[in-house]
C-alpha cells in the first residue's frame, strides 16, 4: 500500500496567547484522503491548532508545511481554495437568503466584478442537496433554526470545494439525526473523493464511529495520535480526558465503542 | 442576487435624484418652472444663447442655489454611504458614523475653531472650521483605534465600546467649549444644528473630490463586505483580508464624515436611516445597497433642505429637522423588528 501524500507536516510548533501557553512542541504529520478526529477536554488547544493550520494565528516556534511550503507563503486568496473551515458558533445580522450564504463559498473562486460561472451555480447547488437545505433556498438565514443554520454553514463550506474540510465542534448544537447525516455526509466524500476532514469533536463514540485516526490533545501538548482501531483503551481515557471507561471492540465493522462508568 | 430589480430600482433612484435636483433649483423666494431651470443649465454647460428668460435667473441658479442643492445631495449621499459601510464592518444594522464618535470629533474640533476664533486666535472660521472639524474627526478616529488596538482582529464590541468612550469625552469637551464660549454660545449651538446656508462651489468641490473617490473606493470591496457578513473568522478563511479591509473602509468611511461634517454641521439619522430602508427593499447585498444608499441619501437630505429652504415660512436647521423626522421614524422601524422578532 503506498503512502498517501502528505498535507500538513508541524515540527516543534509552539503557540501562547500573551502569556498562557496554549500548545507546546506540536509534532505532527497529516495525510491527505483521511478523516481525523482532533480531541481533546475543553481548553486543550483544539480551537487554537485549527487556527495555526489555516493559517490564521502564525506560530510562535516551530514550522507548519501545507503542501512542503511553510503555510505562510500562502496567500489568503489561494488557502482560501485549499482549506475550508466549519466554525461552532455562527450568526448573521444581515437577512442574506441561504442560497446567498452558500454562494459566499464561492467567493474565492469567483474574480472580483464577476458573476457566478455554471460551475459556481452547480457547485452551490450540489452543496444544498448534499444538506438538504434546497427547499430553504430563498429563506432568510436570520429565520432558520439552529439545526438548519449549521447545515447552510456545511454547505457554505462543501461549495467552496477545498481539498481540505476543517471542522471546529460543527456538530456540538445538533440533534444526534443531523450530527450522524453530517458525519456521513464527511465519511463519504472522504472514502470517494479524496476529501481530506480535520474534525475537533467532543463525542468520543461519534470520532470511533467516523474517523480513520484521532488526534488526542492533553494541555496543549499531542498526547496520543493513531488509527481509532487501536488508539481507544480504557487508560488513554482515563489519562487524558479522567474518565473511567471500558472499549468494546466487536461488532460496528471493527470500530471501538467507549462505554463510560458513570458512578 | 441575480435578479434584475436592484438595478431597476437604482435607476429610478438616480432618474428621482435628476428630477428633485431640478425641481428643487426652481422652488424658493423665486420661482423657476422646470423647464427653465433646464434650459439654464443647458445654456450654462455649453455657453448657449437662450432667450425668454429673466436674465437674473442664471445667477440664482448657478451661484446661489445649485452650489447648495449639490453640497446637500453629496452630504446626503456621502453620511448615508458612511453609514451603510459602518453597519457591514460593524456587524451591526444600527450603527452609523455616530457610533464610533467620528461626528463628535468632528464637532469639537468645529466649536474648537469657533470658540478660538471668538478670541481672536485663529481666524479666518470660514477656513479654520472645516479644516479644525477634520482634524477632529481624522483624531478621533485614531485614538478610537489605538484604544480597540490591543484586539488586533478590530472586533465589533470593542471598537463600538471604543467610539462610545471617546464620544463621551469629547462630548464633555464639546460642553466645556460651550461654557468659554460664555455670551456666545449661541454661533456654536447653531453650527451644531447643521446647515447648507450660503454654500458656494468650493463646498461643492471639497466634498466631491473625498466622497465621489471614497464610494468607488468603497464599491471595491463590496463582495468582500458581503462575505464579511459570515463573521471575521469565517471571512478569513475564503480569502477576505478582514482586518486590513476593516481598516481601510472605516478610514475612507471617516474620511466621508468628516468632510460631511465640516461643510455641514451635525446632521443626524441619514447615515442610519436611509441603508435600514433600503435593506428592507433591496436585501443586504452591498454591490447593490451602496449605490442605492448614495443615491437615496441625496434625495432625501436634499428634499429636507428644500422643505425648510423654500417651504417653510422660517429656516430650521437642517440637523434639527432630519432628526425630528428621522428619530420617530426609526423607533417605529425598531419598534416593529422587535415586534417581529418576538412574534
Amino acid at each position: 500500500m503506498t503512502q498517501p501524500p502528505l498535507l500538513f507536516q508541524l515540527s516543534d510548533v509552539s503557540f501562547s496567547y500573551r502569556h498562557t501557553k496554549v500548545l507546546e512542541g506540536i509534532d505532527l504529520q497529516l495525510c491527505s484522503g483521511r478523516f481525523y478526529g482532533l480531541l481533546g477536554a475543553n481548553g486543550s488547544g483544539k480551537s487554537t491548532l485549527i487556527e495555526l493550520i489555516m493559517g490564521g494565528h502564525k506560530a510562535l516556534a516551530g514550522t507548519i508545511l501545507y503542501k512542503n511550503k511553510s503555510i505562510e507563503s500562502y496567500s489568503r486568496q489561494e488557502l482560501a481554495t485549499q482549506l475550508a473551515l466549519v466554525p461552532q458558533n455562527f450568526a448573521m445580522s444581515f437577512e442574506y437568503q441561504v442560497s446567498d450564504v452558500v454562494l459566499m463559498g464561492r467567493h474565492p473562486h469567483i474574480p472580483r466584478f464577476s458573476s457566478p460561472a455554471k460551475t459556481d451555480r452547480e457547485a452551490v447547488a450540489d452543496a444544498m442537496q448534499t444538506m438538504d437545505i434546497s427547499h430553504l433556498r430563498s429563506r432568510p438565514v436570520c429565520a432558520l433554526s439552529g439545526g438548519e443554520l449549521q447545515r447552510v454553514v456545511m454547505a457554505r463550506a462543501l461549495a467552496q470545494e477545498t481539498e481540505v474540510l476543517i471542522l471546529d465542534e460543527a456538530t456540538s448544537n445538533l440533534d444526534i439525526h443531523h450530527t450522524i447525516a453530517i458525519m456521513q455526509v464527511m465519511r463519504k466524500r472522504v472514502t470517494e473523493k479524496g476529501l481530506t476532514v480535520i474534525a475537533a469533536i467532543h463525542d468520543l463514540n461519534l470520532a470511533a464511529a467516523f474517523c480513520d485516526e484521532c488526534l488526542v490533545l492533553k494541555e496543549g501538548q499531542l498526547f496520543a495520535h493513531g488509527p481509532v482501531q487501536q488508539l481507544f483503551t480504557s487508560e488513554l481515557l482515563h489519562r487524558a480526558f479522567a474518565v473511567e471507561a471500558t472499549v468494546h471492540h466487536h461488532g460496528n465493522h471493527g470500530r471501538p465503542q467507549i462505554q463510560f462508568r458513570y458512578q | 442576487m441575480t435578479s434584475s430589480r436592484p438595478i431597476l430600482l437604482i435607476m429610478l433612484l438616480f432618474l428621482t435624484l435628476c428630477a428633485t435636483i431640478i425641481l428643487a433649483t426652481g422652488m424658493g423666494f423665486l420661482e423657476i418652472a422646470p423647464l427653465e431651470v433646464i434650459k439654464i443649465l443647458w445654456s450654462q454647460a455649453g455657453n448657449h444663447k437662450v432667450s425668454g428668460i429673466d436674465p437674473t435667473f442664471p445667477f440664482v441658479v448657478m451661484e446661489v442655489r445649485l452650489p447648495r442643492i449639490l453640497t446637500a445631495a453629496l452630504v446626503g449621499g456621502g453620511l448615508a454611504v458612511a453609514g451603510a459601510v459602518f453597519q457591514a464592518i460593524l456587524l451591526n444594522p444600527l450603527a452609523d458614523p455616530y457610533t464610533l464618535g467620528i461626528s463628535s470629533g468632528a464637532a469639537f474640533g468645529a466649536s474648537l475653531a469657533i470658540v478660538l476664533s471668538l478670541f481672536g486666535i485663529f481666524v479666518p472660521a470660514w477656513l479654520s472650521i472645516p479644516v479644525f472639524a477634520f482634524l477632529g474627526a481624522m483624531a478621533t478616529l485614531i485614538g478610537v483605534f489605538s484604544l480597540a488596538a490591543p484586539d488586533n482582529r478590530l472586533s465589533s464590541n470593542t471598537l463600538i465600546l471604543s467610539g462610545v468612550i471617546v464620544a463621551a469625552i469629547l462630548s464633555a469637551g464639546i460642553g466645556f467649549i460651550k461654557y468659554l464660549a460664555d455670551e456666545q454660545v449661541s454661533v456654536i449651538i447653531f453650527w451644531l444644528m447643521g446647515s447648507f446656508v450660503g454654500r458656494t462651489w468650493a463646498d461643492v468641490l471639497s466634498t466631491t473630490v473625498v466622497v465621489l473617490p471614497g464610494l468607488l473606493f468603497i464599491l471595491y470591496f463590496a463582495r468582500d463586505l458581503n462575505v464579511m457578513a459570515l463573521g471575521e473568522r469565517t471571512a478569513d478563511t475564503l480569502g477576505v483580508e478582514t482586518a486590513r479591509v476593516k481598516k481601510m473602509l472605516l478610514l475612507c468611511a471617516s474620511l466621508i464624515t468628516a468632510i460631511c461634517v465640516s461643510v455641514s454641521g451635525i446632521i443626524g439619522f441619514i447615515g442610519l436611516i436611509i441603508p435600514h430602508l433600503l435593506r428592507l427593499i433591496l436585501g443586504p447585498d452591498n454591490r447593490m445597497l451602496l449605490p442605492a444608499c448614495f443615491l437615496g441619501g441625496a434625495i432625501l437630505l436634499l428634499g429636507a433642505d428644500t422643505i425648510t429652504r423654500a417651504w417653510l415660512p422660517a429656516e430650521i436647521p437642517i440637523g434639527v429637522l432630519t432628526s425630528l423626522i428621522g428619530g420617530p421614524f426609526f423607533c417605529y422601524i425598531f419598534r416593529k423588528k422587535q415586534l417581529a422578532a418576538a412574534s
